[in-house]
């Protein structure tokens, strides 16, 4: 299943956030959005999922997601978004239950899922004995279980420090690898986009427009830490944004 | 600040004697210290014994307190404590659960939708300053003289800060889980049921904890007409003769079963709110 964005501009009341963007989103690609804060980068990916209306321009599924998939648009988010009372398995079998999927059926699942996010001996711990990298792997099985045909990931590395935030980006390219998923990946770390992106959307600052769509054709597998052609690709989309993220910087917020 | 003289009072610069750093970071950190509480009764006691027994405590202005202690031993062996206790805390028990049932159930509704809340905060603003004794006799008139009367009062005092410690809790639920549930699909009962209602349950007990020490409140003013039994009864009676033995043992009673429904709820936050 395709995503496509065509003429989204979103603002409130008067105070312009988006402008005119048209995207693509193709199937089994990784795409990252960066730009400098307040871009309304996170807004765009809110769209995306359906959580808000643009004012101006649609969004559009092309094709079908597939039979088993249960939740097409499936988002993470940075602040991990776990139900605090719930177990590691309460908070994945929340989004099977509505689907009728409890018992057996529903243990199968989440097996597979802690297994493929490396869960399987936490089954049982409440969110507060988590770290940060385990909770945002936990919210990743929790995708996961759902079999989303996109996954619109916010800023999902943010609330992490750096070095859980290498391990993750190990764990997504090694999930990515094994099975090949459609996700739209919000970020401002360029590292990041360099190392998950298929291809980077660079936004400019208020009202967000795409400057540049950045095309990465080395695989994701064979992309690594602190690779030289890696770093000068970060360096190009940093002097991109280099401008805006200073004037983006000095301007007052919004509230 | 080379000059190497010892003896010159300005010369600071070579090493003074290590000092170690003041530790200042102590205070703000409650710890429980669970005897202190019970000493500080035990110590409030003897003084009121010792007081009364030689005299600086006038025997007008407070009872012996082994007095007290006495006449609950007579009201416990008469069997009348038990008379007294069934019906008061049946009358608390029905009329808390009535007011704070239903308080739950408003304080959710207007969580849940702007119509609701818009129409019946105003009115739980006009209701909650209203002091419910000076509603019992109208409420004799409505639900009668016996029991009816006692179980509205008690329910209608519980009911409004409930219904305001609910709303809050409902409105405190962190945003962003309710996003998550909608970002699956979740349907509205499902988020209400799943994700509202837990996330607004320690906001809940922690006013029912307030409501139903308002409800012991007006378990006395419920029992001030038409009540031959009850604890409130009991106490009243007592102020009216100026029997301050029986006075004093009555709200001793009332103040136990105040500690009691704080530790019920004490142990329920426990249970439920152990992800905390």
């Amino acid at each position: 299943m395709d995503i496509r964005l065509s003429g989204v501009s979103h603002s409130y009341d008067d105070f312009e956030v988006l402008r005119d963007i048209s995207l693509e989103i193709p199937s089994g690609r990784i795409v990252c959005i960066v730009g400098p804060s307040g871009c309304g980068k996170s807004t765009l990916l809110r769209f995306i999922g359906g959580l808000e209306q643009p004012t101006q321009g649609k969004v559009l599924q092309i094709g079908t997601p597939p039979q088993d998939c249960l939740n097409p648009l499936t988002y993470i988010f940075q602040d991990f978004a776990l139900l605090p009372w719930r177990s590691v398995r309460g908070n994945i079998s929340l989004v099977l239950e509505d689907h009728g999927i409890r018992g057996a059926r529903a243990d199968a699942i989440i097996q597979d899922v802690l297994t493929r996010t490396k869960l399987s001996d936490f089954a049982k711990a409440l969110p507060k004995q988590l770290s940060g990298g385990m909770k945002q792997r936990v919210a990743i099985a929790r995708a996961l279980a759902v079999n989303p045909a996109v996954m619109l990931m916010d800023e999902p590395l943010s609330a992490l420090d750096s070095q859980t935030r290498e391990l993750l980006m190990d764990d997504l390219i090694s999930l990515w690898s094994r099975t090949p998923f459609t996700a739209v990946y919000v970020t401002h770390n360029l590292a990041e986009a360099v190392r998950l992106g298929h291809s980077i959307v660079v936004m400019s600052r208020r009202p967000g427009e795409i400057r540049e769509v950045v095309h990465l054709d080395k695989p994701l597998d064979q992309r690594q830490y602190g690779d030289a052609d890696l770093e000068e690709q970060q360096k190009y989309l940093w002097q991109l944004m280099r401008e805006e993220a200073r004037a983006a910087d000095a301007e007052l917020v919004h509230v | 600040m080379s000059d190497p003289k010892m003896s010159d009072p300005n010369h600071q610069s070579s090493s003074p004697a290590p000092r170690q750093v003041t530790f200042r970071g102590g205070g703000f950190a409650p710890a429980s210290h669970r005897w202190i509480g019970v000493a500080v009764f035990a110590i409030l006691f003897a003084l009121a014994e010792l007081g009364t027994r030689q005299g600086w405590i006038s025997p007008l202005t407070l009872p012996l307190p082994s007095d007290v202690l006495g006449t609950f031993g007579e009201l416990y062996a008469s069997g009348l404590l038990w008379a007294h206790l069934s019906v008061s805390l049946t009358r608390l028990l029905v009329g808390a659960a009535l007011g704070a049932s239903l308080g739950i159930a408003v304080g959710v509704m207007i969580g849940l939708f702007s119509y609701v809340r818009a129409g019946l905060v105003p009115l739980t603003a006009a209701l909650f300053p209203i002091p419910k004794i000076a509603l019992l006799p109208l409420f004799v008139i409505w639900f009668g003289i016996d029991e009816g009367s006692k179980y509205a009062l008690i329910a209608f005092g519980t009911f409004t800060p409930t219904v305001v410690a609910t709303y809050g809790a409902v409105d405190n639920v962190d945003r962003s889980l309710i996003r998550m549930g909608q970002s699956f699909n979740l349907s509205w009962f499902s988020i209400v049921r799943k994700i509202v209602l837990p996330g607004a349950m320690p906001g809940i007990l922690s006013g029912l904890r307030i409501s139903l020490a308002i409800a012991i409140i007006l378990l006395v003013a419920a029992e001030m007409l038409g009540a031959e039994y009850g604890i409130g009864a009991y106490i009243l009676e007592a102020g009216s003769l100026y029997d301050l033995e029986r006075l004093f043992a009555g709200v001793a009673i009332l103040s136990l079963l105040g500690v009691a429904v704080s530790s019920v709820i004490g142990i329920v936050e426990r249970r439920l709110l152990d992800w905390r």
